[in-house]
């Protein structure tokens, strides 16, 4: 049977599974919204000791992997495969790095003796208990999401080396890279909510 | 109905490559300008301005990057879905915590 | 071709793949449909077993067979069965599945594979869930809301239970972004939106809810394995936390997810009307918006399940209030069904007698929830048995008993044979009596005062638990009359024909069972569907 193809019915379906996404984060953001609202000198203290320059950096990392995904993508509609490949492994390069850099500031705060129900950390005000326990499950889901987006993208990466995503057909490619977006979306917003709510 | 060649052509994304860098660079601009504005301490309002910057943010991301400006009209009006569902149970939950 | 002169269809679908095999990993939507609907089923019957067990424990007061720590696992069992893996999923992904893209004129769904996918989900969602029951530290004792902070606390196997709940919901958002994209993107020429059958519409309406509710019961269920494993404490007081949000988070999706079971009925209720009416139906529009009406309100009222929990005033009196809005689409539903009958050439089959069935019940339990919506009278009845009346009229009564009539109603479009109708109409009768006497007493139990919930209950109020528990063996008996029919016609039935009922959307004009992608040639659309006066024309096909 020859497969049905529909491009835009498949960025439909990924379209969609973002709206899942937006919503499975939406239950935290409600969270951080309600205990923020009743801890706000508290939430500034704790914010206070998160690393700004790791924050910023981390920023400024997914954004620029965002954009070699973007660029990959219209390379290959151009044909320039080899090129394709090179900005694919160049955000693949760039989440890990991502990744890296979070985990030296999770080392930092365990370090410190502050992680979930740390016996330093139940000493603290409630509201930093809760800032730190936001700070952990968002940052953690979000990390995850990272893993699975350069999990991924390897894929896809061998896939276009392989010759399976072509100039006419490379719609995983650009779902891939819808997900990727997303993820760098979610950071956006993160940052702010942690590194800057002074 | 097999999809119309011609309406897969018109939501063919046609973004050049300049179109992401400038994106891009907008980007990195709006991260100097919210980490500027912390540096002045504003308090709650400094919270609602990073806010706002962190929308803007998003707004490039999905117009350009994610080419929601290309998409079918369908996503692009039924995207607002999820975020207005998601203010609209923050406000609901905020009014039972607000009041208790 | 057999015997009996029925072409196999897909049943004989062309492929490498033989035995099991051909079905558990076929991509075609109407294997799948059949997969989930045997899966489904399988699990019903096993929540049914509990049902009846507790309501045997319950036909004396104090210990008749069981103790109370396994009460409380039976209720959680049957609940987290009869909802995760139950109903949830129940019409959308079997006659959903099945009959959705017959109906738009569509080969299959847009994306088949990952609507296998989906049924695989479901499939290990299941199995954890029954393996929760035999690991850890005793089966989980929660109730199937898993209310922090108990279900943070309980040494029980809650982390099983919770994780078969979080992939059972992937396996929903699966099948909701597959139905939308289809529905979307792969009707028929001239199948313009106002023309699809309305249980297509109904699909459509809860697909939406399945993908933008769901999610959020994830978080929340991933949430309480993280309290459980990491202690941050959100809902923990103690660490500043608040219990309430939790129930917020959980109410957020689960009040949807009572749309989710119900529209799909909805839908298959006004399929199953106008074919036995010989009449258009009657509002088109109405009842398509106001489907997609329930389904958008329906986001906005989740407060009304926690008016005694220390929700504030103010919160509660605003969800008081948008509760009793969302009843006004519900009764535009009553009464266009209503409406659709009048005048009609009634034809009382046993699909239409489970739909009769399911606007009487339904009625009970959508009246009887405006009592629980009120938040005045709230207060006296809740968590008494006269919730437990309430939800099982809506849920069984309602959403049950329509899909027993899409059942009969598609049985022979799925196997191209005729059941047999005058057991059909028994297995009905004992169904009906057997229900209201089983649930009918609740109501007036709980606005007595008994509780749910519990393994005991004081001496005054056995009479009308004893009237219960018979109806249970009443319902039981009527449960196995109906699939045996069922089952025994599959091989016996006479043979149906492609259009039995005269229906005039799609899936009746190819033939039965339907042929390995549906259609020889996909058919063109030029007017509505249910157009029974033949001067008009013949909807979607012959009438
Ligand atoms: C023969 C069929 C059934 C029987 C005998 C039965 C019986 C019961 C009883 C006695 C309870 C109350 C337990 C208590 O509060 O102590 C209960 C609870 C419940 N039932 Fe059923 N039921 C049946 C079918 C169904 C169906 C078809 C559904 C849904 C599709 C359902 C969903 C539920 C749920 C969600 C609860 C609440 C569990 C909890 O409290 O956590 N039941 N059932
Ligand atoms: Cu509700």
């Amino acid at each position: 049977m020859e497969r049905h193809r529909d491009d835009i019915g498949a960025r439909t379906g990924m379209w969609l599974f973002l709206f899942t996404e937006i919503l499975l984060f939406g239950g935290l953001f409600m969270l951080y919204s309600m205990f923020r609202m009743q801890h706000g000198a508290e939430f500034h203290k704790a914010a206070e000791n998160l690393n700004r320059i790791a924050g910023t950096t981390n920023t400024l990392v997914l954004i620029t992997s965002s954009l070699a995904m973007a660029l990959s993508i219209a390379a290959i509609r151009r044909g320039r495969k080899a090129a394709s490949v090179a900005l694919q492994a160049t955000t693949v390069l760039l989440g890990c790095v991502f990744l890296l850099i979070k985990y030296f500031e999770w080392s930092t705060e365990i370090g410190r003796g502050i992680y979930p129900n740390s016996p330093a950390l139940l000493k603290l005000d409630h509201g930093e208990i809760l800032f730190y326990g936001l700070y952990f499950v968002m940052t953690g889901l979000h990390g995850l999401h990272v893993i699975i987006g350069i999990s991924v993208i390897s894929f896809m990466l061998v896939s276009t080396a392989k010759g399976n995503i072509t100039s006419t057909d490379h719609v995983r490619l650009e779902n891939s890279g819808l997900y990727w977006h997303f993820v760098d979306t979610i950071w956006v917003y993160l940052f702010p909510l942690f590194y800057l709510v002074t | 109905m097999n999809p119309g060649k011609t309406e897969q052509l018109k939501t063919e994304n046609k973004n050049g490559e300049m179109t992401y860098i400038l994106a891009w660079a907008m980007l990195v601009a709006l991260t100097a300008i919210t980490v500027g504005v912390y540096t002045l301490h504003l308090g709650t309002a400094g919270v609602a301005i990073a806010l706002v910057i962190a929308s803007l943010k998003a707004g490039v991301i999905l117009l350009f990057f994610m080419h929601l400006r290309q998409e079918s009209r369908f996503l692009q009006s039924v995207f607002l879905l999820p975020v207005f569902l998601l203010g609209a149970i923050i406000g609901l939950t905020f009014i039972d915590v607000w009041y208790r | 071709m057999n015997e009996s002169g029925i072409q196999p269809g897909f049943y004989a679908a062309p492929g490498s793949r033989t035995g099991i095999f051909s079905w558990i990993f076929s991509t075609d939507h109407k294997r799948i449909g059949l997969l989930y609907l045997f899966s489904i089923f399988s699990f019903f019957a096993v929540g049914v077993c509990f049902g009846l067990l507790m309501r045997l424990e319950l036909i004396a007061p104090g210990r008749t067979i069981v103790g109370p720590s396994t009460y409380n696992a039976f209720f959680t069992l049957h609940g987290v069965i009869m909802i995760f893996l139950f109903v949830i999923p129940g019409i959308p992904v079997s006659l959903g599945n099945f009959f959705m893209p017959l109906q738009i004129g569509a080969r299959d769904v847009a994306f088949p594979r990952i609507n296998l996918l989906s049924w695989w989900f479901y499939i290990t969602g299941g199995l954890l869930a029954l393996l929760s029951l035999f690991t850890g530290h005793g089966p989980p004792d929660t109730g199937w809301t898993f209310y922090a902070p108990y279900s943070i606390r309980t040494g029980t196997n809650v982390v099983l239970a919770v994780s078969a709940a979080f992939v059972l919901g992937m396996s929903s958002i699966l099948t909701g972004l597959n139905f939308i994209t289809t529905i979307h993107r792969m009707r028929a020429p001239g199948m313009t939106w106002f023309r699809m059958p309305l249980f297509v519409w109904s699909v459509y309406a809860t697909a939406w809810v399945q993908i933008l509710a769901t999610p959020i019961l994830g978080i929340t269920l991933l949430l309480v394995i993280i309290e459980r494993l990491f202690g941050v404490g959100f809902f923990d007081p103690a660490k500043g936390g608040d219990p309430i949000l939790y129930q917020h988070l959980f109410w957020t999706y689960s009040h949807p997810a009572v749309y989710i079971m119900i529209l799909p009925a909805m839908g298959v209720v006004t399929e199953i009307i106008p074919v036995f009416s010989r009449r258009t139906v009657f509002g088109y529009k109405a009842i398509a918006f106001s489907s997609m009406a329930i389904a958008s309100v329906g986001y906005f009222v989740w407060g009304h399940h926690m008016f005694t929990s220390g929700m504030s005033d103010v919160a509660r009196v605003v969800f008081s209030f948008i509760t009793f809005i969302v009843a006004i689409p519900s009764g535009v539903k009553v009464f266009n069904w209503v409406a659709s009958m009048y005048k009609g050439s009634i034809r009382v089959d046993a699909p239409l007698l489970f739909v009769l069935a399911f606007i009487f019940l339904f009625s009970i339990g959508g009246l009887t929830g405006l009592i629980l919506g009120a938040l005045a009278t709230n207060i006296q009845v809740h968590g008494t048995y006269f919730v437990v009346g309430h939800f099982h009229y809506v849920i069984f009564g309602g959403a049950v008993f329509a899909f027993f009539g899409g059942l009969h109603y598609w049985f022979p479009k799925i196997t191209g044979r005729m059941y047999n109708e005058k057991r059909a109409r028994l297995a009905w009768l004992f169904l009906f009596i057997g229900f209201n006497a089983l649930y009918f007493p609740m109501f007036i139990l709980g606005w007595e005062g008994m509780p749910r919930r519990y393994y005991d209950y004081l001496p005054k109020f056995q009479p009308l638990n004893v009237v219960s528990t018979v109806g249970s063996w009443i319902v039981a008996t009527g449960l196995i009359l109906l699939f045996a029919n069922l089952l025994r016609s599959a091989r016996k039935g006479a043979a149906a024909g492609p259009n039995p009922w005269g229906g005039t959307t799609l899936e009746w004009q190819t033939s039965s069972p339907p042929p390995h992608e549906n259609f020889g040639e996909i058919p063109v659309i030029t007017q509505g569907p249910y157009i029974y006066n033949p001067s008009k024309g013949k909807g979607h096909g012959t009438a």
